[in-house]
């Protein structure tokens, strides 16, 4: 758990994904028509990857990926993130994530 | 397949790992797997509870360890190697069991064609009765009846669906007020959240099954984006219906727009990473090798994302759906339900002038 919340404190846009995950690239390609470049952590690429997934799970997601993290937020997994953007919410948290065009 | 019966590190550890011992003897009992009464998914359930007893027994077993030593502490060296070992070892574990899991496929697969073969010979008469009760359903009824039970709630969602047009139709044109308009805004929103619940049981079942649109007509399948109406495509059907809107709801109109094409692009680009995915999988290694080959198992374990996509399409749906609700005055959402009501209708009805519109011969 403190890895997690180290992670997610150290920059704005925070994604934990598995580089198998499809769902997760679906989020990333989100991200990128946005104009963000999340921090992306392949946690099946992490010796500690099963830590953080329990890490995530307990944290209330129900699938550890896709997790997606804002200013050291726990944003949620894919259903939360098209809510919160389809409501138009979603826009507003990342601009200060933004790349300038 | 092989099953080392044991991986742990030091004798006084053995009492603990237990469970680890009746991995190595249910990696036997699979040998003989000639019993079709056990089903499958009951062998998954306990070979989880067996790796989730064994992690933290293993946690467990270090806590206590720690513990007891009295001294300053035991070397941080020992509790990280300790650690390691608990954590290859898990590792260990769950490979063996995923390479079990998908021999059992393999073997569900051989049943499946089996019973199937079965039933055809017993309808033309060539097999009389015998051994093997398949019972009146087989391995694969679970699905079928989840399917069956899925077009019969379909048909029903269907008759209620056009009486509620109907409705709205009559009521729009009999100026009720806002208030009973409210009723009817509401049950037609719930009524299609109703659908998409149902669409999420059955594609547990099968999810190849929501993804095709069988119990839809042709036209509407025609139009289909990850098993069910484009998000983006609802938008436009119902804008033009709704007229005149204000300055804002023409704002929040084309904001919801926008973002529920990037919503859908994203999921659109995740199903063909999906597809490339399942299609390498199924693909790899020499070919020659029959159809009995853990490929077919390890494409399906893919295909557990296919669920969560559909899932994903349909709460896409719903938020649309939701969001626009909350844009729209009462009459106007009335208005746009009874639009898509429509359309949805003149796609079904297109469906039936295609299949029955004579043709002349060449």
């Amino acid at each position: 758990m403190d890895k997690v919340v180290r992670l997610v404190s150290e920059r704005g846009v925070v994604l934990f994904s598995k580089s198998t995950c499809c769902l997760c690239y679906a989020v990333k390609i989100l991200f990128q028509e946005l104009g963000v470049t999340p921090t992306v952590h392949e946690i099946d690429q992490d010796p500690e990857g099963r830590e953080l997934e329990r890490a995530l799970m307990r944290l209330g997601c129900k699938a550890p990926v896709p997790a997606v993290f804002i200013g050291g937020k726990l944003v949620g997994s894919t259903n939360e993130v098209m809510s919160l953007h389809l409501s138009g919410g979603l826009i507003p948290l990342l601009k200060p994530y933004q790349a300038l065009c | 397949m092989d099953f080392p019966s044991t991986q742990f590190v030091s004798s006084r550890t053995m009492g603990t790992y237990e469970p680890i011992h009746q991995i190595g003897m249910w990696g036997e009992n699979f040998k003989s797997i000639s019993n079709p009464n056990i089903s499958a998914s009951v062998i998954v359930d306990v070979a989880n509870k067996l790796e989730n007893e064994s992690e933290t027994t293993s946690h467990e077993m270090l806590a206590s360890t720690s513990k007891h030593d009295q001294e300053a502490s035991k070397p941080f060296d020992k509790i990280q190697r300790r650690l390691a070992q608990n954590r290859e070892a898990a590792r260990k574990s769950r490979l063996r069991k995923k390479a079990y899991v998908q021999q059992l496929e393999i073997s569900r697969l051989k049943l499946i064609q089996l019973e199937q073969e079965l039933e055809r010979s017993r309808q033309q008469g060539l097999y009389v009765g015998g051994g093997l009760d398949t019972g009146h359903l087989g391995i694969s009824g679970a699905v079928n009846s989840g399917i069956a039970a899925f077009e019969m709630g379909y048909e029903r969602w269907m008759e209620e669906q056009n009486k509620q047009i109907c409705e709205l139709r009559s009521a729009l044109n009999a100026q009720i007020s806002d208030i009973e308009l409210r009723i009817l805004v509401e049950s037609g929103m719930s009524h299609y959240f109703e659908l998409f619940r149902m669409k999420s049981s059955v594609a547990k079942a099968d999810v190849f099954y929501v993804m095709s649109g069988k119990w839809k007509t042709s036209a509407e399948r025609f139009f289909s984006w990850i098993g069910g109406f484009r998000p983006s495509e609802l938008l436009k059907v119902l804008v033009p219906q709704i007229d005149p809107l204000t300055d804002q709801q023409i704002l929040d109109v084309f904001n919801l727009k926008q973002s529920c094409q990037q919503a859908e692009d994203a999921l659109s680009q995740g199903m063909e990473k999906l597809r490339e995915t399942v299609s390498a999988t199924l693909a790899s290694d020499q070919m020659g090798q029959g159809i009995y080959v853990p490929q077919v198992a390890m494409a399906m374990e893919k295909l557990e994302a296919l669920v969560r996509f559909v899932n994903q399409a349909d709460h896409l749906r719903q938020q649309t759906l939701q969001q626009m609700s909350y844009i729209l005055t009462t009459r106007q959402a009335a208005r746009g339900l009874l639009a898509l009501g429509e359309y949805i209708q003149r796609l079904q009805a297109l469906s039936t002038l295609c299949a029955n519109h004579p043709r002349e011969p060449a």
